[in-house]
């Protein structure tokens, strides 16, 4: 077990709380460096996925993990960062300008739906945020004329500098690095006032506004950076796909989204990198077992929605606090060794408690 | 007179969100929990229905008991394997939670072979009749639906009001903990609540067969009949249905008037502007904490 | 009593929730530096009249005035920006986070920094970070709170939960400081500290006190003034000792045959 000896406040402020931490993140840094000559291809681009979906991750853990706002709609984001990047980009914008404005406009939908959400909250924002997704999604189908409709829309490889990034080495870095100063942002932003400020309202609106908090900017702002963060993955997620169309847009992938943050662990920003690193392995791994079963259920069509749903629900009963309530658990239990005690972690029974009035 | 037939079309198809709508609000109201399988639910009523039609050659009538009962166990189970473990739970677990419940709905019944990924056809033998009111043609399913949908909604009614289970269901949605104080038994009924609700998802489902085939995608159906609740206030029994046939309606004359497409988000963009009016919905009230 | 010393003055405010009045045309002014008691039988209306203080409900009559400023149209997180925090009855803490993250949030409206020197964490943001946490210790040493800081909250007695709400409210330095029931709840010992912090947070910090209270020999103990309401309107105001035997106050709590 480790104990802290505090003797200054930054210690408490700063982001690798002791030398543990500084060790084990740098070995991570300098693994995911050395990735293009320790990985093949494939699991490079595999890797990249892992990086991109750990940013919209990012978006959507500040939103419904920080804030406590439930987002249905979060592929709309997703969509409008990758049609802005793919279009712009197709009419000759540098990437990074591209980037930027993809990040903008994404924010500015955001907004757009965090207006209804300020007055709405559990099930009725995720119904608002909900139609959104799909009203976007329809967008992007009849827009024709700029997003190609369901034909859909080649997109070019990015530039930067003048120079086409190489793929895949070239692009990984890009996400890699975009990925980092995603990371460092939200960090940042919730050891400042106005990540603490989420957490308030996700757990006490009353008590929230009595502390001064205006309830409805801090809504809105979450959702604002969260789209934005969300469409900074759509822009990276435009050059990965390099070809569009709006079925990858859907309330399906809301709902995967929802449940990588989910299985990753609601509320932690480790849990984001956790539930990205499993929903890209996930498909992998059941293609894997393909193989090892019996061809009646290793080749039926709907193997991998079952397993996907055994797994929200095995972690809803078994492991609420995702993958990175395990980690800690299983961290505790080696610390503690041979102390660890096994009703440490159990939830009380309880019966359901009305949320209906907040 | 073609606008009043395409309403005809709009209420029937709202029928169907409101009695799914119904299932929604039945099992929030006493539980809760937003059960995001309802769809899904409805998926397997029609599948069961088709089983019986088929496997065992019922007639169309005896299937429909048969189907609600079968998915009635099935709620109820539901409920008892996996939404007791975790009641108490935020929010947040009972939406996934049910989530993977409609996800494993779907995929295991894709995954049957020979059956899961085909569409099929289920008839009822009322298929060609209609009933001619002067100029007024309806389709003899429609008006089953229709009419099933208000006895449906009419029972429901009723046993909340003159029941001793349905009283007890009401006071379970305004507390659990002193429902259960009081001795109502509160695991039990939310089971009881899930199995119903299961049951009129199956209702659904073998009311609409006949009209749109049967397939597991069909409960993508109950992503519609979420504006369909949450403009009924998503914890109104009359709600439900009323927000079913606005939807209907809406999307029949969106689908009539305006040009392809708009069909599709109309339901949509109805429960926006309802969230940015009457955040609570028609008949919803809005509760404040106390402090 | 002029209205110099006032800090605080409610001029007839009145509320009614689906017809029943809540609160009933109640005038009171509280004066700087005192401690100043609500007591009533439930139902009276004393929450509701701090509700009403802290903007949670909207009055549908009256006046609030804070030091000079007319407050009943204010949103509720400007009042909390002028100087007034408050407790609550049934405690609403953030609960998924460590006491010292709520004892910071108390913070927030002294917040300087803007949301993309907080992004970039700039050297200002690191320094106000120190300050805001130099202040929250000080809250910590006065309501003993050491042992407590990285615990979460939801894990706590009850006990200590409405004193690291006492401390959140106190971490805003208020001038005005609403507690509703500070004593519900807590034991005998618990109830004595927390009647030698109210005094401590009165005489020391200088800040004035606004409570509802149902243990009399706490309020006769700390308060200047008391108030009492009985549906919703105002029985009497007086010293605690005369407030306690004013008939009207006796019958309210008692019934009349008692009194008589």
């Amino acid at each position: 077990m480790r104990f802290l000896f505090k003797t200054d406040y930054d210690q408490d402020i700063r982001l690798a709380k002791h030398g543990g931490h500084v060790f084990w993140y740098s070995l991570l840094g300098v693994a995911l460096l050395a990735a293009p000559w320790l990985l093949s291809e494939y699991l490079l681009e595999q890797l990249v996925l892992v990086c991109i979906y750990a940013v919209a991750g990012l978006g959507l853990m500040l939103l419904s993990g920080f804030t406590g706002l439930i987002s249905l709609g979060h592929a709309a984001f997703l969509g409008v960062g990758a049609y802005t990047e793919a279009v712009l980009v197709g009419m000759g914008w540098p990437f990074p300008l591209a980037m930027s404005a993809a990040v903008v406009l994404s924010a500015a939908t955001g907004v757009v739906v965090g207006l209804p959400a300020l007055r709405v909250r559990g099930i009725y924002l995720a119904i608002a945020t909900l139609a959104l997704g799909v009203i976007v999604e329809e967008v992007l189908t009849r827009w024709e004329d700029v997003t190609g409709g369901s034909a859909g829309l080649m997109v070019k490889s990015p530039t930067l500098f003048g120079a086409a990034v190489p793929q895949p080495v070239g692009f990984y870095y890009l996400c890699l690095g975009i990925l980092v100063v995603a990371t460092l942002a939200v960090l940042n932003l919730l050891r400042s006032p106005t990540g603490r400020a989420f957490v308030a309202v996700r757990d006490s609106e009353i008590s929230s506004q009595s502390m001064g908090i205006h309830l409805a900017k801090a809504k809105t702002l979450s959702f604002a950076l969260s789209a934005a963060l969300t469409g900074l993955a759509g822009a990276l997620y435009a050059h990965k796909l390099r070809f569009l169309s709006p079925e990858q847009f859907t309330v399906l992938q809301s709902v995967e989204l929802l449940m990588m943050i989910f299985i990753g662990g609601l509320g932690s920003v480790h849990g984001v990198f956790l539930g990205a690193l499993f929903l890209i392995t996930l498909p992998q791994g059941i293609a894997v077992a393909k193989d090892w079963l019996p061809p009646a259920i290793g080749g039926a069509a709907g193997l991998q929605s079952t397993v996907f749903g055994l797994i929200i629900v095995g972690f809803v009963l078994f492991e609420p606090l995702g993958l990175y309530g395990r980690w800690v658990k299983i961290r505790l239990y080696l610390q503690t060794f041979p102390f660890y005690r096994k009703g440490t972690f159990r939830r009380e029974k309880t019966f359901q408690k009305t949320e209906r009035q907040r | 007179m073609q606008l009043l037939q395409v309403l005809i079309g709009g209420i029937s198809q709202g029928c169907i969100y409101g009695l799914i709508a119904l299932g929604f609000v039945l099992i929030y109201k006493a539980t809760e929990a937003v059960n995001f399988a309802q769809g899904e639910l409805m998926m397997l009523g029609a599948f069961c229905g088709l089983g019986f039609s088929t496997a065992l050659g019922l007639p169309y009538w005896a299937v429909l008991p048969c189907s609600v009962l079968a998915m009635g166990i099935f709620g109820f189970l539901t409920e008892a394997l996996v939404l007791r473990p975790i009641l108490g739970q935020p929010a947040f677990a009972l939406i996934m939670v049910t989530i993977g419940v409609g996800y494993v709905a779907r995929g295991l019944i894709t995954m049957i072979p020979g059956i899961g990924t085909e569409t099929h056809v289920f008839e009822a033998p009322f298929h060609d009749e209609v009933i001619t009111l002067g100029p007024l043609v309806i389709g003899m399913e429609q008006a089953v639906i229709i009419g099933a949908s208000f006895l449906l909604c009419g029972g429901l009614f009723a046993l909340f009001r003159y029941t001793r289970v349905g009283v007890a269901m009401q006071a379970i949605s305004q507390n659990q903990l002193a429902a259960y104080y009081m001795g109502i038994p509160v695991k039990r009924l939310n089971s009881l609540v899930w199995a119903i609700s299961a049951g009129m998802a199956a209702v659904a489902g073998v009311l609409l067969a006949p009209v749109t085939f049967v397939h597991a995608n069909m409960g993508f159906i109950g992503l519609k009949a979420f504006p369909a609740a949450v403009i009924g206030g998503f914890e109104s029994l009359p709600g439900a249905i009323v927000g079913g046939l606005i939807i209907g309606i809406v999307e029949a004359l969106a689908g009539f008037y305006l040009p392809e497409g708009f069909k599709d988000v109309a339901p949509y963009v109805v429960v926006l502007a309802m969230l940015m009016i009457r955040p609570h919905g028609l008949f919803g009230t809005s509760m404040r904490k106390r402090v | 009593m002029s209205a110099d010393d006032a800090i605080l003055s409610v001029e007839s405010l009145a509320v009614a929730f689906g017809g029943v009045k809540a609160v009933d045309d109640v005038s009171f002014a509280v004066r700087r530096g005192e401690v100043f008691t609500l007591i009533g039988p439930n139902g009276a209306g004393k929450t509701t009249v701090f509700n009403l203080i802290s903007r949670l409900y909207n009055p549908m009559r009256g006046r609030i005035v804070f030091e000079g400023n007319d407050i009943t149209a204010l949103p509720a997180h400007r009042v909390a920006a002028l100087g007034i925090s408050r407790t609550f009855q049934n405690i609403e803490l953030f609960e998924h986070a460590t006491v010292l993250q709520n004892l910071l949030i108390g913070r927030q409206v002294h917040r300087k920094t803007a949301l993309w020197e907080e992004i970039l964490f700039l050297p200002k943001v690191r320094r106000q970070e120190y300050a805001f946490r130099e202040h929250v210790e000080k809250v910590i040493d006065l309501l003993d709170l050491q042992h407590y800081r990285d615990s979460h909250v939801a894990g706590l007695p009850y006990g200590i939960r409405k004193v690291v709400e006492l401390g959140r409210a106190l971490a805003m330095q208020p001038r005005l400081l609403l507690m509703d029931e500070p004593s519900s709840g807590l034991n005998v010992e618990e109830t004595e500290d927390m009647a030698f912090w109210i005094q401590d947070i009165n005489q020391d910090l200088d800040i004035t006190v606004v409570m509802v209270e149902h243990d009399m020999s706490l309020v006769s103990r700390v308060s200047h003034r008391v108030l009492a309401l009985n549906q919703g309107a105002v029985v009497t105001v007086g010293t605690p000792k005369d407030v306690q035997s004013h008939p009207g106050v006796v019958e309210a709590y008692l019934g009349k045959a008692a009194h008589a």
